[in-house]
């Protein structure tokens, strides 16, 4: 069965999972470290990722290491942007708030 | 309303911390209000559309506020922020948790910490936050940031990821 992109970000900690792998190879019991969740959870996590063609995958010696693949760290940066414009979009909002709290107080 | 205002935003990926500054255009004092009052904070923490509500906030060393951020659909996500130091006017650190409307932890999400500084400068205010995570990397920090404002900018982000792959 092919598995469907969207299934692969249904799940919380299949998002977190693809975040953490987004900045360096992780081998599947690191990536578990992580989480709260049983180790076996969290294998069925990734290989689900990994059936949505989602991770490299790369053996060293006895260990599986997991990474995002690499072509996607460029929308990684992009998301980041979005990141900085939700602090942005809170911050002039509360420029607004400021700029009311003076006024409010020239009223007085 | 357009800012001129500084901002400055970095990730230190070797500390897992997210760090942002900011200049505000009011008095050391009524910034410090803005950031600590929860009548003042529910005004401007939520990203538009997105609303915060406070539920209950004790401003005090291990004290806590209690807050959602309510979605334009109905969602609510629930968070807290447990009050570790405070030197008024300064200073005030809180580890933040997702949880539940009664303030149970979810502890499927790591907390993290956070560090809020005040200083004054001329007429103006610069606010100096840096977000850290004990042992998750920066950009897990920021798939949590998106799920604390409703998952839509996070969310977003992924979809762009995902189109782009598919090609």
């Amino acid at each position: 069965m092919k598995r469907d992109i969207f299934q692969a970000i249904a799940d919380p900690t299949r998002r977190a999972i693809l975040v953490l792998v987004a900045t360096k190879a992780l081998t599947p019991n690191a990536i578990a470290e992580q989480f709260n969740s049983t180790r076996q959870a969290v294998s069925k996590h990734i290989k689900i990722l990994n059936e949505c063609e989602l991770l490299d995958e790369k053996k060293l010696g006895r260990e599986i290491y997991y990474q995002l693949k690499i072509d996607k760290m460029k929308e990684v940066d992009q998301w980041l942007e979005q990141f900085k414009q939700i602090w942005e979009s809170r911050f002039s909002q509360l420029d607004q708030v400021l700029m009311n709290l003076k006024s409010k107080e020239n009223e007085i | 309303m357009k800012s001129n205002l500084l901002m400055n935003f970095t990730v230190d990926k070797e500390t897992s911390t997210v760090n942002v500054k900011r200049e505000f255009n009011a008095s050391l004092s009524k910034v410090w209000s803005a950031w600590t009052e929860p009548e003042i904070l529910d005004q401007w923490w939520a990203p538009s559309p997105w609303k915060a509500k406070t539920k209950n906030m004790d401003f005090k060393e291990g004290g806590r506020r209690l807050y959602a951020m309510l979605g334009p659909e109905g969602e609510e996500h629930w968070a807290i922020a447990d009050f570790t130091s405070i030197t008024p006017k300064t200073n005030f650190k809180y580890l933040d948790a997702f949880s539940d409307s009664e303030g149970n932890l979810n502890t499927d999400f790591p907390r993290s910490n956070w560090n809020v500084n005040f200083s004054e400068q001329g007429n103006s205010t610069i606010v100096a936050i840096a977000i850290k995570h004990d042992n998750l990397s920066d950009l897990e920090k920021i798939i949590e940031m998106g799920f604390k404002e409703g998952f839509t900018f996070a969310m977003e982000g992924l979809d762009e990821i995902f189109a782009s792959s598919s090609k």
